[in-house]
């Protein structure tokens, strides 16, 4: 087995006791180069977690500007509720028209037929 | 500080608009530099990070809470960040193959690695590796090995699939190594043992 073709190996599992394969896990204990990437691959895990304490600068108004966005988009959502209110609001006054209108021609049409009945 | 947060995150789930901006306030150093780490300059990161809150707080009422709120602002802040990348065609690492491993591997054989690592310190060193390596690969190790994100959520929000983000993966670490901790002769000797 050659040093090469662990390598991705070794980027994947920077622990020798993680490595399944146990022709590779062996190659690697007795490899002092193998042994040594995977030091180094260690160093990097820790170097790379070690990132996630260090904080970038944030630029000047970075937080001023997202609550801007934020409160536009509060505003927009606003009015488009608002609106569907008002929207729904005219849809039920024009269905409870309807109802009463259908309901008027349906009183009128009764009386209407007991009349003609009344009168023959 | 996680109780105060998870206040807020409550608060702002009920509709309290005052306890995002607060959720805002301070988490918007954690999430600027994970966007700035992503797509590598503060223009880009200001538009990610304002399109990253806006995107929250229109979800925030889905957030069940079953993972951490940071752990669910960093995905969207990298689902941002790819489709803000994906936008950014004409930057010069999409021009590049991704496996053009010859432009960031120390090939200078006699230069002696401790001394390298003396010069500057590690953490200089990785991070300007990592301003080297091109989006692709950046985003899953600042992802994976940074912020601790699972490969599954790394696929998830960089749309791609769990075998892509791991290869992805081992190939951002080996370039990382091969810049921040160059072997003597890397390139060019295979020994067999």
């Amino acid at each position: 087995m050659r040093c090469d073709e662990l390598s991705e190996l070794l980027a994947s599992s920077p622990d020798v006791s993680d490595i399944a394969d146990r022709r590779a896990r062996k190659h690697v204990e007795g490899c002092l180069r193998c042994q040594a990437e995977v030091a180094q691959y260690r160093k990097l895990l820790k170097a790379l977690r070690s990132l996630r304490e260090e904080l970038v600068a944030t630029p000047h108004g970075l937080v001023g500007d997202i609550l801007v966005r934020l409160e536009e988009a509060g505003e927009r959502t606003a009015v488009r509720s608002l609106l569907a209110g008002r929207r729904a609001a005219y849809v039920g006054g024009l269905a409870v028209a309807t109802a009463a209108a259908g309901a008027g021609a349906a009183v009128l049409l009764v009386s209407r037929n007991r009349r003609l009945r009344a009168a023959a | 500080m996680p109780e105060e947060l998870a206040a807020l995150v409550t608060a702002a789930r009920d509709g309290d608009r005052a306890a995002f901006d607060e959720l805002v306030r301070v988490t918007s150093k954690d999430t600027y530099t994970l966007a700035f780490r992503l797509v590598g300059n503060e223009e880009d990161a200001r538009d990610v990070v304002q399109e990253a809150y806006l995107r929250a707080y229109k979800g925030i009422g889905r957030f069940r809470g079953d993972a951490q709120f940071t752990t669910w602002l960093y995905r969207i802040t990298a689902n941002c960040a790819s489709t803000h990348l994906g936008k950014r065609k004409k930057h010069r690492h999409d021009e590049l193959p991704e496996d053009d491993g010859a432009m960031y591997a120390d090939t200078d054989s006699t230069r002696d690695p401790q001394a390298s690592v003396v010069a500057s310190s590690l953490r200089d060193r990785l991070t300007s590796a990592l301003d080297d390596l091109p989006p692709k690969l950046r985003s899953v190790v600042v992802l994976r090995d940074v912020y601790d994100l699972s490969h599954e959520a790394i696929a998830a929000e960089l749309g791609i699939s769990e075998t892509a983000a791991k290869v992805r993966l081992h190939r951002a670490r080996r370039k990382l190594r091969e810049i921040v901790f160059p072997l003597p002769g890397e390139e060019d000797e295979a020994h067999a043992v």
